[in-house]
């Protein structure tokens, strides 16, 4: 069975911090940076266990922001 | 179609006058005296010939925001009501103001306050020459005082209201939108173009298309500095039609010692009682305002420092009288003459007021 | 495989919009406003409509929404939109014309301006943002707040008494001989999502064809203003508001009566 490996960059600058894409993603892929924080005080998503991503788009699909793109490639 | 002459109604001679100019819409809903501009329009069916897009809105607020709609678009809009439909339709008319829209508005005035009456009066002076809507904002207001001019004002009404980029109204009032004349029609003119549209306003909401950048045709800027700047510019281009846009008609004031202002079909009736009077040996005058904004300040100094009083003759309580006695200064007393509530005065009124406001001898 | 081996021009299957501003949007975190200028902003673009269409923005939270989609805008007055919308589209059948309401601008004080131009059947688009509460002025009452509903000005909970009962005006607009397409979706989950893009693509394809008024109502969340988290703003507007505006097709013809 072909394999499929994902990954999100995200505009962290862009980022709110709503957690909505940490909520949509299936793989438990992101979550929110603890204590940093951007430009504009949010904290933002970042990619906890980015080897567990499948490409699927769910987090850019919730995205209010626009600021996650998602890559995938199949094996 | 070619220049022909008609008999009609003044407010059927708007409609014919906006199909000729080759005006894009009209957007209108009826109130009572005058119904005949969108039933002419209904009749005519421009769609058909001109490509016009005539509509019954179901609001004069619709209207009005349908005339924005429009007119952000590039188009030639406008719209017609009668004085409580005109208070409904401030709100669009400021937008419209703020947004530097070009577009015509026809009051057709009749007595008011609040539903008032459906017989004529010019009680609507002070909303449209000092504003109306909410802002520092002013419309160019046209005074027709004959049904020929109800027809030529909706081409004047358009290129000022193009070439300013400000909306226009004529205030007409409901003798002369009822009362028939012999009108001479302009030849028809082409609409114009989408081409020619998006040369002329390049700021229009048109589609993109291949212009580089999008448009926004907006008027809130919640930046005050920025706020200030547009109201600014408003000012000057405001500044801009008062030093070049007055305009008026002088009748009988090369030697007057008293003059009456007076405009539309009360100008009219003045000019009737001048007549009279002049018969009779007495020296009066009258001045019509045709542009009521830009006010022929400059003009009425002029005569004010000439004449021994003015007499000011409206269908209201007296609001034009306001620009009249600035205008004049000190130079020479002004008092006014008016009937309200649909009544208009006979031309045997209008001299008994100039024998009783300045004691004279007629 | 390294995140830096996939993260290649060639296996991008999620991209920003590029008729998105680049720009950050005034709207809270978790908005679902930006949802659905995102999905407007994508469909535009796919579509080839972007040099064509003409957006009729609101007021309310979504006043701004000029400034996000690089698209010809008018911003209209509070509930005008519709009425805007019909001269532009009238007098300029080869765009594609649409407005972009919430609740307030479209049920309350632009009822008039909506039914009537949705029962002329005028060949645009209405999105529709229902969120149950004004955003932008601070959280007061909408027409389509829920009953029991806290919000500034029903600080006890909407109460039919006082306040009458929520409007639920797509299904009345559903009603109109001047619709083609009337639906209600949300923007709540990834599969949500796709379902109201599917449904924007139709309605702008039908304004763009003249089939009649699409209107397309969006359940949406208005975390702020119900005061609850984007997460826990979801789950509520799953629990409550799905009940009295259930999604789905409330009308689909090929073309208005």
């Amino acid at each position: 069975m072909a394999k499929v490996y994902g990954a999100v960059t995200i505009d962290s600058n862009r980022c709110k911090g709503c957690d909505l894409c940490v909520v949509a993603c299936p793989c438990d892929v992101l979550g929110l940076q603890p204590k940093e924080v951007n430009d504009r005080g949010y904290h933002y998503a970042y990619t906890v266990k980015p080897d567990a991503c499948i490409g699927c788009a769910a987090c850019a699909t919730v995205c209010p922001d626009a600021c996650i793109e998602v890559y995938r490639v199949r094996e | 179609m070619e220049e022909e002459i008609r008999l009609m109604k003044g407010n059927e001679a708007i409609a014919h006058a906006a199909i000729r100019y080759g005006a894009d819409g009209y957007f209108g809903y009826p109130i009572t005296p005058q119904s005949e501009v969108l039933e002419t329009l209904a009749e005519l069916r421009p769609w058909e010939t001109t490509g016009m897009v005539v509509l019954q809105a179901e609001s004069e607020v619709a209207a009005i925001n349908m005339v924005y709609g429009g007119a952000a678009t590039g188009k030639a809009v406008m719209t017609s009501s009668s004085s409580p439909g005109v208070s409904l339709k401030q709100e669009g008319i400021s937008y419209l103001a703020a947004s530097e829209l070009p577009a015509l508005i026809v009051n057709v005035m009749r007595g008011g306050p609040g539903l008032g009456t459906i017989q004529p009066s010019q009680a609507d002076y002070f909303q449209a020459t000092k504003g109306g809507g909410h802002g520092d904002y002013h419309l160019i207001v046209l005074s027709p005082s004959s049904v020929q001019e109800m027809t030529d004002f909706v081409a004047l009404g358009f290129d000022l209201a193009f070439k300013y980029r400000t909306p226009s109204m004529i205030l007409a009032d409901g003798i002369v939108g009822q009362m028939m004349e012999k009108v001479v029609l302009p030849p028809q003119r082409k609409r114009r173009t989408e081409a020619e549209i998006r040369e002329q306003c390049p700021w229009a909401a048109t589609g993109r298309g291949d212009r580089k950048h999008s448009n926004v045709v907006t008027s809130l800027e919640l930046d005050s500095a920025k706020m200030e700047e547009n109201n600014l510019r408003f000012q000057r281009t405001y500044n801009e039609i008062e030093e070049n846009e007055v305009r008026f008609q002088e009748y009988f004031t090369e030697d007057a010692e008293y003059l009456i202002v007076a405009f539309g079909s009360v100008a009219r009736i003045c000019l009737k009682a001048i007549e009279e009077a002049r018969a009779a040996g007495h020296k009066i005058g009258l001045l019509r305002p045709i542009t009521l904004w830009p006010f022929p300040k400059a003009a009425i100094r002029r005569l004010a420092e000439q004449v021994k009083g003015i007499l000011t003759v409206e269908l209201n309580a007296g609001q034009m009288i306001e620009d009249v006695r600035l205008a004049a200064g000190e130079a020479a007393p002004v008092e006014h003459f008016g009937r309200m509530g649909g009544i208009v005065p006979n031309p045997g009124e209008v001299l008994n007021a100039l024998r009783e406001k300045f004691s004279v001898e007629l | 495989m390294k995140p830096e081996d996939i993260i290649k021009p060639e296996n991008k299957v999620y991209a920003r919009p590029r008729l998105l501003n680049d720009v950050n949007t005034h709207y809270c975190p978790g908005c679902s406003h930006g949802v659905v200028h995102k999905l407007i902003a994508d469909l535009l673009e796919e579509m080839g409509l972007q040099d064509k269409s003409i957006g009729i923005a609101p007021v309310g939270c979504a006043v701004f929404a000029y400034n996000y989609i690089d698209i010809d805008w008018i911003e209209a007055a509070h509930g005008r939109a519709p009425a805007l919308a019909t001269a532009a589209a009238r007098l300029n059948p080869e765009n594609l014309v649409f407005t972009y309401q919430g609740d307030g601008d479209l049920s309350a004080i632009g009822t008039a301006e909506t039914i009537h131009a949705a029962n002329r059947g005028e060949n645009i688009t209405i999105i529709f943002i229902n969120n149950g509460i004004y955003g932008m002025t601070g959280g007061q009452m909408a027409p389509t707040t829920l009953l029991g509903m806290k919000t500034a000005t029903t600080p006890y909970g909407r109460n039919s008494e006082l306040n009458g009962y929520p409007l639920a005006i797509t299904d009345l607009l559903a009603r109109l001989d001047g619709t083609c397409y009337v639906t209600r979706q949300a923007v709540h989950t990834p599969a949500a999502v796709r379902k109201t893009r599917a449904a924007i693509k139709k309605a702008f394809t039908n304004s763009m064809e003249k089939r009649g008024t699409s209107i397309v109502e969006i359940v949406s969340t208005c975390n702020s203003g119900w005061k609850l988290s984007p997460a826990q703003a979801n789950q509520w507007m799953e629990e409550h508001m799905f009940a009295k505006y259930p999604l789905g097709d409330l009308k689909n013809v090929e073309h208005k009566a």
